[in-house]
């Protein structure tokens, strides 16, 4: 009698661990069948080819246009300006706080650098705004006062804590006596670090990566301020663009009728951000998988 | 103690002291090393075996805190390579090691025998390939690997991979081979492979052994330093050593009555 009764505590505990473990998958499930059903609705009404090739992207005009090229490049220009302040910079501290700060020094520079993340993006967004970009103006005249590389520059920054502190992770998880390997060959700190841990601690590295270009094609607030909230196809990070996050603010913000076309293509850039966010996990996970090394 | 051979030294510690922090773990250490001879250092866990076998690669540089006295030195250059004025790298480009669990590094089998000439910016392709090739053989494992020198290091076995850490080892052409408990991680087959290996490397080179398997010791080995509590408290031949020991405690740990 007592036994069943301790049979099903235990079949209550597991469900109900279980059930939070699926919940998890449930809303991102949920996320992407409201995506997919919004953007369906959409596609009815633009062809797919149009959204894919067109350059042009006046959704609220009185002439409407849906070509989503111009959020596209607005997001991969700055994902691509942030990334490379992000990952040199973040994979260098990494290495320096794991392979070569003495303890007491990395137990104060990693707290005051993970700081930088509880930043609000706010703050970062008007950083790059008021004081970035007149800074760049000095230097640049034909500086517009919303363009790429201000907010992209304060977006890398902004994802450093991230990258090296899952890069450092991974690399102090490195054993010692892999490392004693490498310096009884007589190798330096320095080729210890680069030809044995980083590799050694690939997977992690790539990990940090990934999540970094997540990160930066995900950011809104920074943009939405700083980079002029204009759809314009152009590479060129000295002019105004819009990204895919930051025209979803816009139209969110606005009054657009529920229902309308104006309305669905927040969804349809939203599919397009999930797609392209998507390509870079399943990139990041074949990564890990085929460089996976276990100790 | 003291104690002098009748060998060609290859190297030779004295009086060597050495300190983690506060603590003194190596107390006036006094060691001939034969030159090509097999030289086993035994004694109950935490006796300072493998703390003096580490002090020929200065591997304890790595640490903070940890301090060297005395004098290590190698002949014929009569160099004493504990003192600060000798660069450890200098000396760990000629005194080779292979640890207690074989640690191959993330690279396929042909990078990780490669990997100390291209520390020390070797670049020819030819030279390298040459070095490789005799390396594996050297370490009885050439047959084996030889159809998949780029597979990963991690697909061999774990006597492979210690193999695969000796010929790493020799790669180099070491002047001395440092084995620190090399068989403890690996099955009895495996085992007797690497016993095979030293006895055959001893032609060439300089080895001292770390061991905990008294059989081991008195299997590959022509001399034994048994330590006990960071001394030595009994040095000779290894025969001498097994059979009738002159010390009490000596002969207590050999027969297993502690340690």
């Amino acid at each position: 009698m007592k036994k069943s009764a301790q049979k099903i505590r235990e079949r209550i505990i597991e469900t109900g661990l279980f059930l939070s473990a699926v919940s998890s998958v449930f809303i991102t499930l949920g996320i992407v069948i409201i995506l997919a059903y919004e953007s369906f609705g959409f596609f009815m009404a633009v062809p797919v080819t149009e959204f894919l090739t067109g350059t042009v992207w006046t959704p609220l005009f009185a002439d409407p246009r849906f070509g989503i090229l111009p959020l596209v490049s607005g997001t991969l220009l700055i994902t691509s300006i942030a990334l490379s302040v992000a990952l040199p910079v973040g994979l260098i501290s990494a290495i320096y706080l794991s392979e070569y700060a003495p303890h007491r020094l990395r137990e104060t520079i990693k707290p005051v650098l993970e700081l930088l993340a509880a930043v609000p993006t706010v703050v970062y967004g008007y950083f790059a705004l008021l004081f970035l970009t007149p800074l760049l103006q000095e230097l640049l005249p034909d500086l517009s006062g919303f363009n790429a590389i201000s907010p992209g520059i304060i977006m890398g920054v902004m994802i450093v804590p991230y990258v090296s502190s899952v890069s450092e992770d991974a690399m102090k998880a490195v054993p010692m006596y892999i490392r004693e390997g490498s310096y009884a060959m007589g190798a330096t700190k320095l080729q210890t670090a680069f030809k044995v841990v980083i590799p050694a601690a690939f997977s992690g590295i790539a990990a940090a990566f990934i999540m970094g270009i997540s990160r930066a094609i995900g950011e809104t607030m920074v943009v939405a301020i700083a980079a002029g909230m204009m759809p314009n196809f152009t590479f060129n990070p000295m002019e105004p663009v819009q990204t895919l996050t930051s025209y979803i603010v816009q139209v969110s913000l606005g009054d657009v009728p529920h229902g309308t076309i104006e309305y669905k293509t927040i969804f349809a850039a939203g599919m397009t951000l999930f797609l392209m966010t998507l390509f870079f996990n399943i990139i990041g996970f074949w990564l890990r998988k085929r460089i996976r090394e276990a100790y | 103690m003291t104690v002098t051979i009748s060998e060609d030294l290859k190297a030779e510690s004295k009086n060597l002291n050495f300190y983690y922090g506060a603590l003194h773990s190596l107390k006036n250490v006094n060691l001939p090393i034969a030159r090509r001879r097999v030289t086993a250092l035994i004694g109950p866990s935490g006796c300072g075996k493998t703390t003096f076998l580490r002090c020929f690669n200065r591997m304890h540089d790595l640490y903070p805190h940890n301090r060297y006295e005395g004098e290590i030195i190698i002949y014929p250059e009569k160099l004493n390579i504990i003192s600060p004025s000798v660069d450890p790298i200098e000396i760990r480009m000629q005194i080779s090691m292979v640890f207690q669990k074989p640690n191959p590094f993330p690279k396929s089998i042909y990078e990780n025998v490669a990997y100390g000439l291209r520390v020390r910016g070797v670049k020819k392709k030819g030279l390298i390939d040459e070095a490789v090739e005799k390396s594996l053989r050297g370490s009885a494992l050439w047959d084996e690997v030889k159809d998949r020198l780029n597979n990963s290091a991690f697909d061999l076995s774990g006597g492979q991979q210690q193999r695969l850490c000796i010929a790493r080892a020799l790669a180099t052409d070491p002047r001395i081979l440092l084995f620190d408990e090399p068989t403890s991680a690996l099955d009895p087959t495996a085992t007797s492979k690497i016993e095979e290996l030293i006895i055959e490397l001893k032609n060439e080179v300089t080895i001292i052994i770390v061991t905990h398997n008294m059989q081991q010791a008195a299997r590959v080995s022509d001399y034994t330093a048994f330590m006990y509590l960071g001394e030595i408290i009994e040095f000779d031949k290894t025969d001498k050593i097994f059979t009738a020991p002159s010390n009490k405690l000596t002969e207590e740990y050999i027969t297993g009555r502690f340690g």
